[in-house]
């Protein structure tokens, strides 16, 4: 689905050769500051390569629509963002910028459900936890339903129990409907039981690690 | 005008100069180092309204339908050339250009509707109407964009993470950028709103207060009054609507990414 052939970002990242197959779960761990968050970036074409061209099911990712492309491959950024005030307003924003019809009540709900996040619709987003804010954010990039998640430190703010439920549910879903997901993680039993493949990307990062990413 | 009026002599002018000498005391006691800005914008204001006196007498007297456009062009230019120096972050060539077209096709055009339909005065360039109006509307146009520029870079700089959050889920930049687009506007029109629900009550707008001193019949004055409000309401809105619409795209690259420098 995605092949990286000699992509270089800056002085941040040399990819000389990575091949990610369609339908699959990939982990993406290493070292803070290895550029995790920027090759998601790469992806989404939130950022372009400094050099090289990145493919996505075959055709260079810089040839496409920018903003169609993050439609189809949609990225969950390592802070959840809040988009207006109530979790409703939430979920229908991520629907709005896609452009895609705005979910029903019941789809809303269920989407929070399935992350174990049983908050009402017209609750103030603002007043919840960070965890409870990344698993909001968890259910408005679930709702969108693009070909390729791209997720970073989705569960991070969750104690392992929780996290390990959220992923389950968000990895049988994401089975059931045959999507790409490709996950960074700081946690390896995580990495270990949910990703078919894992990948440390510390080999491409150009730096020692722990700058801002 | 009214034979009634007090034509102030240099002494009753220099009284009132007296203001500015308790504003020294003041700043001075309370040790507020302002007291040098106090004194260069006292002495700008008393030769810059000096100045445009003379120049004012000149035009009415020799009423020239090129000198009123030169006067005119002349208030717009300053007028961006303001809006650059006042707003702190440095801003691009590109954000200069939409700023300066913004202001020039916002304020000309609410100019030319507000001349030709509402007062209709004729000749078409007579300075005694075409330049006070014209400063009223670049004036308030200006304070707008200001308002609006500084809202749009901060709220663009702040709220990054926000704004690249929605692109990463396949917002246009248009769509990330909404919020603070129209956040913009409405920081940039709240003044002018404001002073029109304030006027009458609060205080009187400087153009009647001048007007009535000048021995105009309060009800002319007022019905100037309400036709300059609306038309600065105008073009203040049209002009910063013109801005944030055009000026949020300086922030976007053309692969909808944002760029790195914001």
């Amino acid at each position: 689905m995605f092949t990286f052939q000699h992509i270089s970002y800056k002085d941040i990242l040399y990819v000389e050769d990575l091949h990610i197959e369609e339908k699959t779960i990939t982990a993406l761990i290493g070292e803070s500051g290895t550029g995790k968050s920027t090759l998601l970036k790469l992806m989404n074409h939130l950022l372009s390569p400094t050099k090289g061209e990145i493919l996505y099911q075959g055709s260079p990712v810089q040839d496409r629509n920018a903003v169609e492309l993050r439609r189809e491959v949609a990225m969950l950024s390592q802070n959840p963002v809040l988009f207006g005030d109530t979790v409703r307003d939430n979920l229908e924003a991520g629907m709005g910028f896609a452009g895609k019809p705005l979910p029903s009540e019941n789809e809303m709900k269920e989407a929070l459900h399935r992350y174990y996040l049983d908050k009402d619709l017209e609750d103030h987003a603002e007043k919840l936890s960070g965890g409870e804010q990344q698993r909001l954010a968890l259910a408005r990039i679930t709702l969108l339903d693009p070909t390729v998640f791209l997720l970073d430190e989705p569960t991070s703010a969750l104690d392992d129990e929780l996290e390990h439920d959220v992923m389950e549910a968000f990895i049988s879903y994401a089975g059931h409907q045959e999507k790409t997901v490709i996950f960074v993680t700081h946690s390896r039993a995580i990495a270990d039981e949910f990703a078919d493949t894992i990948l440390d990307i510390t080999p491409f990062s150009m730096q020692g690690g722990n700058d801002n990413e | 005008m009214n034979e009634n009026i007090i034509d102030l002599t240099i002494w009753q002018l220099a009284a009132a100069y007296v203001f500015i000498l308790l504003l020294l005391l003041i700043v001075k006691i309370r040790k507020i180092p302002r007291n040098k800005e106090i004194l260069v914008s006292t002495l700008r204001m008393t030769i810059q309204l000096l100045l445009v006196g003379y120049i004012l007498i000149y035009l009415f007297e020799n009423p020239h339908p090129g000198w009123t456009i030169l006067v005119v062009l002349v208030m717009v230019t300053f007028a961006i050339w303001n809006i650059y120096r006042r707003v702190s972050s440095g801003l691009d060539k590109k954000m200069k250009q939409i700023i300066a077209v913004s202001m020039a096709v916002g304020t000309l055009s609410s100019l030319i509707y507000f001349n030709f339909v509402v007062i209709q005065f004729s000749p078409w360039y007579e300075p005694r109407y075409f330049i006070p109006i014209a400063g009223m509307i670049i004036g308030n146009s200006m304070t707008g964009v200001t308002l609006g520029v500084q809202t749009l870079t901060e709220g663009m700089k702040d709220q990054r993470q926000r704004v690249e959050g929605a692109l990463m889920l396949g917002a246009s930049p248009k769509e990330a950028s909404r919020k603070i687009v129209n956040q913009a506007f409405d920081n940039a029109i709240l003044p002018t709103i404001n002073s029109m629900v304030g006027t009458g009550i609060v205080f009187l707008p400087g153009m009647m207060t001048g007007q009535i001193l000048a021995g105009v019949n309060p009800v002319t004055a007022i019905e100037y009054q309400i036709a300059i409000l609306l038309g600065v309401a105008g073009a203040v809105a049209l002009t910063v609507i013109l801005f944030v619409q055009n000026g949020y795209k300086v922030f976007f690259n053309e692969k909808s990414q944002l760029n790195e420098q914001i």
